[in-house]
């Protein structure tokens, strides 16, 4: 442990760079841009903990962004609280969601639980519907300042902390893919019968790993009201927010925790850029043929391809 | 329809990619750029397309007449694909590469409020298309509003309303407000209930629905129990058509019915409701009655209709295009006369002018809407089944208020 | 403010929704009941029917029913070749939970961006004489525009129940999910058993399809909305069970339409799926489960 991991090296050259981008560039439309990928980075990695690592599939993963999104709308509202104090409730609450969710996999293995978690998305988005002190259904605004203490423009100050977010995330992704946890994990997606006689505490883990993928949807989801600065549920609730953060990971390979940083990275930026070039029909028609292919052709994802590749080399 | 819907696509296609290119390539001829948001896919789409032929019309308009301050415009768009989220993306875009002169709004609230910030740290002029009440959370002095809603635009939008079922014998005593669960439908609402008040009214039945309901029936009776004189609904499309099926199937019996249905005003939904529509006053801002004859509007309505063929949207367009086409011609009329792109004499001009458009005379007032009201409540009568083509001209859709546009006299009631 | 007449009308318009419900639903009982193929794409093809029933009638005015029906056998011929890919890309090498999922997630994006490229995202409705129609026994209404599409599901729930429970290739279907190996040693084929019982189950959706655009509007995203129910009615009903999934269906249809009368209309997917998690946490076997 004495030796600094080229991993932890990266990640400080990355946040250096993000630094150096915020000072030398001037275009904002960068800062929005990436920005976005960044959020799908985020979301893409949290549903990878309980998805790839566990094999639990969350098709409710909106849900816990957009009540990541309306807990610092709510909090904000009340109580005025800075930025990352509300990211640090977003996740509080997103994580005890979680928890419940964890719970359920108590008694709901399968496609019973990814169920579960379509039909908690529906309950969330009408109680926040129905809930006028953060707008209901006509939505709420949030003003936000012109620039920042330490920044140019509000923007890049959202850039930089989405970097630093996302950075952290993968950190702790990649923590528990390598750690005794992650191994347990791995156990209950391979078999959870087996594991549980194996002596893994299957409910402990499968609990722990609920609650880090709601907190961290919730961190992505927090932000995400300063950037647009108009929230309402139909925009929090979003399905697009939901099929990323499944297309990502399975376009990049669940097993693996660079798997989903990959595929965000690579399906991310050609969203943006087909936004801005072509349309945005082309856009979802792609995220669609790109994740039938490759999982049709490549269930290993981009990860599995390259891997492959190395064990013929070496072979 | 799969070759125009793909010569379309190949031209939007082409249309964006040139709008890309062209930063490189237009600096010789020096073109006065406007560039805005707007939805070409998702659930906006099809107003969103609308409006973008409308623009385009006053684009090649503005060019044949030689252009602004002798200058071609251009128009810069990228498609918010109806996505709230995308919005600041293109505007920041639009600003810092593609380096606009002017820009303009997207349509609809939630697609408006998300450029507002960045739109107000560059103070830029913000001639803006049918968002209600946007202004009233950011309160920005460069932003003007084309829709007629009026100086309190979410309580205007419903005054007409209501002044008009004041003034009928018997006059009512209750009512029944129902909304969808979305923006546009509760602010109605909100307004509603407040001019109901004022009115005295008692309001016996005030719920919301979700836009995903499938069958309306269930509570279309729960209203019709509750026995109201007037039947307020703000809905959307899908929901306004589920609505008036439903009032017809149960029979609802009330003596006023409708107010804040969008959907309405389309052509395609008339036709399929047919004279289910009639007797439902609602409201609308441009119909071809001839008492709304303003020059210019039946010179582009023509041209509209020829441009929007085999498109997929509206074939009439008399609901947004118009409005679409004016929020332009006030903006050009606006750097004619201040013969600059400065956007603090642009703004100053705003508020001072009366413009001449394709909509009439459009004045704003202080907060960036319109200084007087001109939501129109018309009746729909004699709506035959199936006919695509009665809608294109006067008889059957009568403006009932404001007065000075009032071309009949309303059917009262509804149903008893 | 519960009168005995209100109180009819409700359960009446509930039970007209829930025979709906049932036909947007069957397909999936059998695809994802009886196959344990999680279909998430089964509202796109549903959609898909909705389009067709579109198309054909503003072009020749011909019944949306009657189109639905003719084009069952399109659908079915569909389904069974999504099945061969199916089969060959996962299940053949036993990845077909996640992987699987995420096929159907990519086909629903698939379907729906098509549809919007070739047609826009307007709504569109189709005409026929009964809607709009009505039918009054008593102080209970029976709009057509729901008597109508209840009838056919009801047709179509017996039709496939009866097809299950009599025929041999029925049987079949029942038993591939339970004893693949007796099936085998009968001399049946189970793949062709599965990919048979697949476009069977999207056969239906041309049906549930029409009816949608009987009842309203229909553009390309809408299907969405039945995601969550069609799943809900399966899992409620004890999953392959064709009568289990029909009363869900009527129950679901009823409750929502229970709620929208006396509570408020806002609450009634939360009502709908709150159920559904509670059976989920509690009897996860569904209501009618064995």
């Amino acid at each position: 442990m004495s030796k600094i991991s080229p991993f932890w090296v990266s990640a400080a050259v990355v946040l250096a760079a993000g630094l150096a981008f915020t000072e030398i560039v001037e275009n904002q439309y960068y800062f929005t841009a990436i920005y976005l990928i960044l959020q799908g980075l985020i979301m893409a990695v949290a549903w990878n903990i309980l998805g790839g690592f566990t094999g639990y599939v969350n098709f409710g993963s909106a849900a816990f962004f957009a009540v990541g999104a309306y807990t610092a709308i709510a909090l904000d509202k009340a109580l005025g609280l800075p930025l990352p104090l509300l990211i640090v409730a977003a996740a509080a609450i997103c994580g005890l969601i979680g928890l419940g969710v964890g719970y359920l996999t108590l008694r709901l293995k399968g496609v019973y639980f990814a169920i579960a978690t379509l039909a908690m998305a529906i309950v969330l988005e009408t109680f926040i519907t129905n809930w006028s002190y953060v707008g209901g259904a006509r939505g709420a605004y949030i003003l936000t300042p012109d620039k920042h203490l330490w920044f140019d423009s509000y923007s890049e100050m959202l850039f930089m902390l989405m970097l630093v977010l996302a950075v952290v995330s993968v950190a702790i992704s990649r923590k528990l893919n390598f750690s005794r946890l992650g191994r347990g994990l791995a156990a209950i997606r391979d078999d959870e019968v087996a594991a549980e006689c194996a002596g893994v505490p299957t409910l402990r883990l499968k609990l722990v790993s609920t609650t880090i993928m709601g907190a961290m949807m919730g961190v992505a989801g927090a932000p995400y009201p300063f950037f647009v600065t108009y929230v309402d549920p139909l925009s929090a609730f979003n399905l697009f927010v939901a099929v990323n953060a499944i297309a990502m990971p399975m376009i990049g390979g669940t097993a693996h925790w660079i798997g989903p940083v990959i595929g965000a990275l690579l399906v991310g930026s050609m969203q943006e850029i087909v936004k801005v070039n072509i349309s945005s029909e082309l856009n979802i028609l792609i995220v669609g043929v790109m994740l039938v292919l490759f999982i049709s052709l490549a269930p290993q994802g981009i990860v599995g391809l390259v891997q492959k590749h190395f064990l013929k080399r070496k072979a | 329809m799969v070759s125009t819907a793909r010569t379309w696509f190949v031209r939007t296609l082409c249309a964006a990619a040139l709008a890309a290119g062209m930063v490189g390539i237009a600096a010789a001829q020096q073109p006065i750029k406007i560039g805005f948001s707007m939805a070409l896919t998702g659930g906006l789409a099809g107003a969103g397309k609308g409006a973008l032929i409308a623009m385009e019309i006053w684009r090649d308009d503005v060019n044949k007449k030689g252009g602004l301050l002798g200058r071609p415009v251009q128009l810069v768009y990228y498609d918010d694909a109806t996505q709230p989220a995308n919005v600041p993306g293109i505007y920041t875009k639009l600003l810092e590469v593609d380096k606009v002169d002017l820009v303009v709004s997207a349509y609809g609230t939630n697609l408006i409020a998300p450029a507002m910030p960045i739109i107000m740290r560059k103070k830029l002029v913000f001639p803006s298309l049918f968002g209600l009440g946007v202004n009233e959370e950011f309160n920005y002095d460069r932003y003007f509003q084309i829709m007629p809603s009026g100086p309190d635009p979410k309580v205007d939008w419903t005054r007409g309303f209501f002044a008009l079922a004041m003034e009928q014998n018997p006059k009512p005593r209750t009512v029944a407000i129902v909304a969808a669960d979305a923006e546009f439908a509760l602010n109605a609402a909100a307004g509603a209930r407040k001019n109901a008040q004022n009115a005295g009214l008692k309001i016996v039945y005030d719920k919301t629905y979700p836009p995903a309901t499938t069958d309306y029936t269930p509570i279309v009776r729960a209203i019709q129990a509750t026995n109201p004189d007037i039947v307020f609904v703000g809905s959307y499309p899908p929901d306004s058509v589920g609505m008036v099926k439903a009032a017809n199937e149960v029979g609802l019996k009330t003596k006023l019915f409708g107010g804040g249905m969008v959907g309405l005003q389309f052509a395609a939904i008339q036709k399929n409701l047919g004279p289910m529509l009639n007797g439902i006053v609602n409201y609308d801002f441009w119909v071809p009655e001839p008492t709304l004859k303003f020059s210019g509007v039946e010179e582009f309505l023509a041209k509209y209709r020829e441009a929007a063929k085999g498109k997929g949207v509206d074939p009439y367009g008399h609901y947004l295009p118009p409005y679409a086409y004016a929020y332009l011609q006030v903006l050009g009329q606006a750097v004619e006369a201040t013969k600059s792109l400065d956007h603090g004499k642009l703004a100053e001009h705003m508020h001072k002018t009366e413009y001449d458009t394709v909509v009439g005379k459009v004045k704003f007032g202080k907060n960036g809407e319109w200084a007087r009201s001109r939501v129109l409540q018309v009746q729909f009568r004699d709506v035959q089944p199936d006919n695509l083509e009665q809608f294109a001209g006067p008889g059957k859709r009568i403006v009932l208020y404001p007065k000075e546009w009032k071309s009949g006299d309303i059917v009262y009631p509804y149903k008893q | 403010m519960v009168t005995a007449d209100l109180l009819a009308n409700a359960v009446v318009a509930g039970l007209l929704l829930g025979g709906f419900y049932a036909a947007v639903a069957i397909g999936l009982a059998i695809i994802f009941g009886q196959l344990d193929i999680v279909n998430i794409a089964h509202p796109a093809f549903i959609i898909a029917g909705a389009y067709t029933a579109y198309i054909l009638n503003s072009r020749f005015g011909i019944d949306p029913v009657l189109i639905g029906v003719l084009a069952a056998p399109l659908f079915f011929l569909a389904g069974a070749g999504i099945y061969r890919v199916y089969y060959g890309a996962f299940e053949r090498t036993g990845q077909e939970s996640l992987s699987g999922l995420a096929f159907f997630f990519g086909l629903m994006f698939i379907i729906e961006v098509v549809l919007i490229l070739v047609y826009g995202v307007d709504y569109r409705l189709v005409q026929a004489g009964y809607i709009g129609e009505s039918w009054r026994i008593g102080f209970v209404d029976l709009p057509f525009r729901m008597l109508v599409p209840f009838v056919v599901a009801v047709a179509l729930t017996a039709g496939i129940y009866l097809y299950l429970a009599r025929t041999f290739t029925g049987r079949a279907i029942q038993a591939v999910a339970q004893d693949r190996l007796a099936l085998q040693l009968m001399g049946v084929n189970p793949i062709r058993v599965k990919q048979w019982a697949f476009g069977l189950g999207i056969a239906t959706a041309a049906i549930a399809g029409a009816l949608l655009i009987i009842i309203g509007p229909v553009e390309p995203s809408v299907g969405r909305q039945y995601i969550g129910r069609a799943f809900a009615i399966v899992v409620l009903g004890g999953m392959g069970s064709i009568s289990g999934m029909f009363i869900a269906a009527l129950i679901l249809g009823i409750v929502e339409s229970l709620v929208n009368t006396f509570m408020g209309p806002s609450w009634a997917p939360a009502v709908a799926f709150g159920v559904l998690l509670l059976t989920l946490a509690l009897r996860p076997s569904g209501l009618f489960g064995r």
